[in-house]
């Protein structure tokens, strides 16, 4: 497995966190993607003519887009089937529903990062605007859930891609100048994504400490 | 002239890297800020720079820029491989790096990023050695060799410069020619108020030092461009790998940046607690006080 790879993406980053949480060994190609541009190169448009990252090639079969690359590496490696559970409808609904919502996190908080970050234009005031909409919406969401003991961004009782490609553009939002301080459910969230086993980090995430809580009730 | 943003002549007189020429294309005009003026600025075929301030555009707007009205011709040299300019009236001439002129060494911009942060506070990380071990955790430093040793810091009164020598610091990859951890020997120097140099021993040469300097451009008192340069003696590694390694560095470095609170860095001896291995820092603090720095400080006296 190769992944076409820059380590400072947020989408790079679904990936390799998926690889790692499943187990899947892979081959790091790295394109330069800033300052060097060569997402835009020709030999790397020829692989995909979106010009973006990801992309993986597995033994010849080549797929673009990191949610897309999610189910893919989901379904095809991940033997206990929790990460896309397949034969649950409601679920891979709901999944699909949350994929939609993170590309739409990475227009605006993900757009307001690289802005800020590596100068790559965008309308800021509306993205960083964008990025508290959802967040408030996803907020809400994760309160309820938890409310119905569910930790999780679908009703499931594991985590599943759902929770891998929203993840990223939350966790980096500082770096666009959007605050997490108002969002509590989120922040209880991502500690719980950051201590999920095989976790593993990007520039910009450290790995959680151990949960207090958990600690609090064993003594 | 309208009146500047900032009004700090200690700051105003500086040079200061505002983008790496290798990036640009020749005759095409680009923005930038610093110190909250809009610049326009270009290199022309022959590499020769030139830098303007535009008034019209409001501060941190890229969108949509239009013909601006345009004010007289900013100062402007290359050096290091970046286009350099001055709001004021720069009185020294920039500091000088010697080893960037040695031939069998790799020089480049491994990235300018962007942070929001103040430009001392950029610095003084710059010079910390004790997050190491926890920041940049099996790199630059790991536990349990957390220790910062004994090192030695002085102004030099001729040069108005900073140096920190004799810090040496245990680092399991050093850079992207190393093949094992090794204690690491530093030098710091501080020039300039907001730029500084480190040489760290090659792992490639014993008797050399790697150079990694880091220009800080202001943006506003709390959001900064930093300009990385290279200057190491690499022969195996693409520039597009040893410009990743330092950019995933640097990225470790950001959310720390970005969580200091303050954001702009406090001069009076009491509003941090140092420790010893804060000797860098604590001189850094002492110096800027001692010029005069107003801009991104907080005012040991305010």
């Amino acid at each position: 497995m190769k992944l076409y790879n820059y380590e400072l993406s947020a989408n790079c980053y679904k990936v390799r966190l998926l690889m790692s949480l499943i187990g899947i060994e892979w081959e790091n190609i790295t394109v330069d993607y800033y300052p060097g541009r060569e997402h835009k190169s020709e030999w790397f448009l020829k692989l995909n003519p979106l010009g973006q990252l990801p992309l993986i090639e597995d033994d010849g079969f080549i797929l673009r887009d990191s949610h897309a690359i999610l189910v893919f590496l989901a379904t095809k490696f991940d033997d206990t089937g929790k990460w896309y559970p397949t034969q649950n409808a409601e679920v891979l609904g709901e999944i699909a529903q949350w994929l939609g919502f993170a590309d739409s996190l990475n227009s605006t908080a993900g757009s307001a990062r690289l802005h800020d970050g590596l100068f790559i234009e965008c309308d800021i005031d509306s993205c960083r605007s964008g990025a508290h909409r959802l967040m408030r919406i996803l907020d809400e969401h994760l309160w309820f859930q938890e409310k119905q003991n569910n930790m999780w961004i679908c009703s499931h009782s594991n985590p599943t891609i759902a929770d891998i490609a929203c993840f990223p553009s939350i966790m980096l939002s500082e770096e666009g100048g959007i605050s997490r301080i108002d969002y509590p459910a989120i922040r209880r969230w991502c500690d719980r994504v950051r201590r999920i086993p095989n976790f593993i980090v990007i520039p910009g995430i450290f790995a959680a400490g151990p949960d207090i809580n958990c600690e609090n009730t064993g003594s | 002239m309208k009146t500047k943003c900032c009004s700090d002549p200690a700051v105003l007189n500086l040079w200061y890297a505002i983008a790496a020429i290798d990036e640009l294309e020749s005759d095409h005009s680009y923005h930038t800020t610093l110190l909250e003026e809009n610049l326009k600025f270009k290199v022309d075929g022959n590499g020769n720079p030139s830098v303007r301030v535009v008034n019209s555009i409001p501060p941190g707007k890229t969108i949509g820029l239009k013909q601006g009205e345009e004010e007289a011709e900013l100062p402007a040299t290359v050096a290091y491989g970046y286009i350099w300019t001055s709001l004021g009236e720069p009185e020294n001439e920039l500091f000088s790096i010697p080893e960037y002129e040695e031939s069998d060494r790799r020089n480049m911009n491994a990235a300018t990023v962007g942070v929001h942060t103040s430009a001392p506070r950029a610095i003084e990380n710059f010079l910390d050695m004790g997050h190491f071990p926890f920041v940049h955790s099996n790199i630059l430093g790991a536990e349990p060799h957390t220790e910062v040793r004994e090192y030695e810091v002085e102004v030099l009164q001729n040069e108005n410069e900073i140096v920190a020598t004799k810090c040496v610091f245990y680092q399991p990859k050093a850079a992207t020619t190393s093949s094992e951890g090794a204690d690491v020997e530093y030098l710091y120097r501080v020039p300039h108020p907001f730029c500084s140099i480190l040489y760290k021993s090659s792992p490639v040469d014993e008797s050399r030092m790697d150079v990694i300097a880091l220009f800080v451009q202001p943006v506003s008192e709390e959001k900064v461009r930093a300009h990385m340069l290279l200057s190491i003696l690499d022969t195996d590694n693409d520039n597009s790998v040893i410009g990743q390694f330092q950019q995933m560095i640097f990225g470790q470095d950001k959310p720390i940046l970005e969580n200091q609170v303050p954001k702009k860095l406090p001069l009076g001896s009491r509003a941090e607690t140092s420790i010893r291995a804060d000797k860098s820092a604590i001189t850094y603090r002492r110096w800027l006080s001692a010029m005069g720095v107003k801009y991104g400080v907080l005012s040991a006296t305010s």
